[in-house]
């Protein structure tokens, strides 16, 4: 009887004591950070992505089932410079949860850690969906990864302190893993310096400044617009003369447009995972550079 | 040196006294440091501005409004750094429609239903100028936000649409709202006019809520620790709102009750639906009718009012992009009791008897973004007035006639909309409804062009 007792008691202590090592919980607004939050964090986090490579992140909308993930975040990991506009800050005031509101530790946003491209210097929205802060795409960058990872250690270790030993050791480790991978990937990616390409939007801006990749033309006019028939026919005659290597096309992207012109120019359409999940082969962040590169480097031939 | 000395001791005594002069020349080595640090200071800025000059003339010609922000002096931006950082965020929508009607909408009239008093119906013919809506909003401090939406009518009106504190840092999920705030019963009460799917309310709306009801009052929230979206919540105002009237009474005049829950089905679906509840009295409500000799009269209904509310709305994306495809489907169904007394004639024979009504309706509607920016829909609108337990008519008193407004009738609406959207910030839509809302059998038809622009901050993508 006593055993029984012993037994039942030992099983509400431990019932009692699961909450305590609850994992910490996340809520990444992309598959990048969630997979940054996943390689620094380990077994101590438990991560929630908003999002899918196959959507357009600034069109989300604050869907209930995010606000209810929001509620029970203790850390929101964002890309910042205003990408998320439209659906984060909804969620955060939605949530009832003090813990994640802007300003505190519960809030973490990846772009002002590192430095922005194009940060315009006029703002009008006649100029298309322009960001004030700058080019928000940072992640396509492995330097600016490598940055953000460093200051999402420091406030993994903040919130949850009795695993800043953890964090700091999987920190480390992550670092060290992704400074020889940056240096394999430059080496592999000497070919792309200097290839002309075209984009679509301006989100791959990051990567282009990375790999020395030359941006001739973007098939949206203006940041958000699609192009319109006539704009399409200006580039082929801009583009024949001097066509580019190749047209790049992020897996969320339709396809009709770029193949359209990829007939007209004869470059081929590149399709790039652009986040984690874009492609089967972009599994982590390591998959989704390795996986970019082969794809830019088999495109460029 | 020496033969100095006097000239020296005139200039002493011609600067006052001796330690003055002693004063004097340390002045003026304080004064040739000063020259010689004003100097080094000029010979910075002046090559600095060379630099700059250098620069300008470098880059390439600035466009037309870039020079006025150029010239501006350092001042300019060091007073945006402090007093203005602190701004507001602010933002106005534009609207304005084109309607063509094939009724006269001056008798447009929701048959069966006591009229709300609300800004119901079609509106007028021809260009119309809609509310100019202007939000205001930040955070206050860390504990409170703060919003104002200002409507400005064609009518040069400035009506407060809302204007409400929040909280911010309210523990265990919990979220309180006070001020003016679109009620949280249904779906599309919260939904300000420009992010409606369609140019005018559901009928069911019209009818039942005087188009979208407004509580003057506080709102307690809470949301559950769950993966699944559960939401509760409770409001309490000063019930002037219809189905309400302001009454002179302390306490809690209206009472509203909501709950929601939500998810996701795969990436690609989402869905939301709920319950509301809400509690009303009326005292002396309103509202204008004719009598069975077709004399203007003012009726009255006092008593209580209860609203039942079920919504529901589904959406689909291809994986959740909706950028590229959207289909939504909303509907919503409203049951609402009264009961009480009706007065005829509140200027004259001021006959009153016991009122009783039921009465419900609902509507469905789903929008298809076949394209990115375009978008159909089309929306299915009923309503059943019942037959209201009138005492005056069953005694006898008065004929059935007296109250044409209460004759029975079921109003229907079926409408089709076609929109377009450049940007976020734009949209441009016609819509065409078929309105059998009139008693008569003479069925409206209306056309519609719509604007919509926003201008200022980002607006929020809600679900």
């Amino acid at each position: 009887m006593l055993n029984l007792i012993r037994s039942v008691l030992a099983l509400l202590i431990l019932a009692a004591a699961v909450p305590a090592h609850a994992a910490l919980k996340i809520l990444a607004t992309t598959a990048d950070w969630g997979a940054l939050a996943t390689e620094l964090g380990g077994e101590r986090v438990d991560v929630y992505i908003a999002t899918n490579a196959l959507q357009d992140v600034h069109r989300v909308e604050a869907k209930p089932s995010l606000v209810a993930r929001a509620r029970t975040a203790a850390l929101v990991v964002a890309t910042g410079a205003e990408i998320e506009v439209g659906w984060l800050p909804v969620l955060i005031q939605e949530s009832g949860n003090p813990r994640i509101q802007p300003g505190t530790k519960g809030y973490f946003e990846a772009a002002p850690q590192v430095t922005l491209l194009e940060v315009p210097s006029r703002l009008d929205r006649s100029m298309g969906d322009i960001h004030p802060l700058g080019n928000p795409h940072v992640h396509l960058d492995p330097h600016n990864i490598a940055i953000v990872a460093k200051a999402l250690t420091a406030r993994l270790a903040e919130l949850d302190a009795t695993g800043a030993q953890y964090y700091a050791q999987r920190g480390t480790d992550f670092d060290a893993r992704w400074t020889q991978a940056i240096a394999r990937w430059e080496s592999k990616a000497a070919p792309l310096k200097g290839v002309p390409v075209v984009v679509i939007h301006r989100d791959q801006a990051y990567l282009c400044h990375w790999l020395g990749l030359v941006e001739v033309a973007a098939i949206e006019p203006k940041p958000g617009l699609p192009p319109t028939t006539s704009y399409l026919a200006s580039l082929v005659t801009r583009l024949s003369a001097s066509p580019p290597r190749m047209i790049l096309r992020n897996a969320y992207n339709d396809s009709k447009a770029v193949t359209w012109l990829s007939g007209r120019i004869h470059a081929p359409v590149v399709t790039l995972p652009y986040s984690v999940g874009g492609t089967p082969e972009a599994k982590d962040l390591f998959g989704l550079f390795e996986d970019t590169l082969n794809r830019l480097l088999a495109g460029g031939q | 040196m020496t033969r100095f000395q006097p000239v020296a001791a005139l200039v002493a005594l011609a600067c006052g006294t001796l330690p003055a002069f002693a004063a004097a020349a340390d002045d003026a080595a304080a004064l040739r440091a000063e020259l010689q640090a004003l100097k080094n200071d000029y010979d910075t800025r002046i090559s600095s501005l060379e630099a700059r000059i250098a620069e300008l003339e470098a880059s390439p010609a600035p466009s037309a409004a870039a020079p006025a922000a150029a010239a501006m002096p350092v001042a300019a931006g060091e007073a945006r750094s402090t007093a203005a950082a602190f701004n507001p965020s602010l933002s106005v929508i534009l609207g304005g429609t084109y309607s063509n009607l094939s009724q006269d909408p001056g008798n447009w009239q929701m048959s069966g239903f006591i009229p709300s008093g609300g800004e119901v119906g079609p509106g007028e013919r021809s260009f119309n100028l809609d509310e100019s809506e202007l939000t205001i909003a930040a955070n206050v401090d860390p504990y409170f936000s703060a919003a104002v939406t200002a409507a400005i009518s064609a009518e040069d009106e400035i009506e407060v649409e809302e204007a409400y504190f929040r909280t911010l840092a309210l523990p265990s999920g919990f979220t309180a709202k006070g001020g003016r705030f679109f009620s949280g019963l249904g779906y599309l009460n919260e939904v300000h006019a420009h992010a409606w799917d369609f140019v005018d309310q559901p009928l069911v709306y019209q009818a039942f809520l005087a188009n979208q009801r407004a509580q003057d009052g506080v709102q307690l929230k809470w949301l559950a620790p769950t993966d699944l979206f559960v939401e509760l919540g409770a409001e309490a105002g000063n019930g002037e709102a219809f189905p309400g009237t302001r009454r002179d009474r302390n306490g809690l005049n209206a009472t509203t009750l909501f709950a929601h829950v939500g998810g996701d089905i795969g990436d690609s679906a989402s869905w939301r639906a709920g319950a509301s509840w809400l509690d009303a009295r009326a005292e002396e409500r309103t509202y204008e009718d004719v009598d069975e000799l077709g004399a203007p009269v003012l009726d009255a209904f006092t008593g209580k009012s209860a609203t039942w509310v079920v919504d529901a709305i589904f959406k689909w994306s291809p994986q959740g992009n909706t950028a590229r495809q959207q289909l939504k489907l909303q509907g919503e169904y409203m049951r609402r009791k009264e009961d009480g007394d009706l007065t005829f004639d509140m200027q004259g024979q001021g006959l009153v008897g016991a009122y009783a009504s039921e009465q419900s309706g609902w509507y469905l509607q789903s929008v298809f973004q076949f394209r990115p920016r375009w978008r159909v829909g089309v929306r299915y609108d009923t309503l059943d007035s019942g037959t209201p337990d009138i005492a005056l008519v069953q005694s006898g008193l008065l004929p059935a006639a007296a109250f044409p407004v209460l004759r029975p009738a079921d109003p229907e609406r079926i409408s089709v909309m076609l929109d377009w959207n450049p940007t976020e910030f734009s949209r441009l839509r016609a819509q065409y409804a078929w309105d059998d809302a009139r008693a008569t059998d003479d069925q409206d038809r209306q056309f519609f062009l719509q604007y919509l622009f926003g201008i200022g901050a980002h607006g929020a993508h809600k679900f």
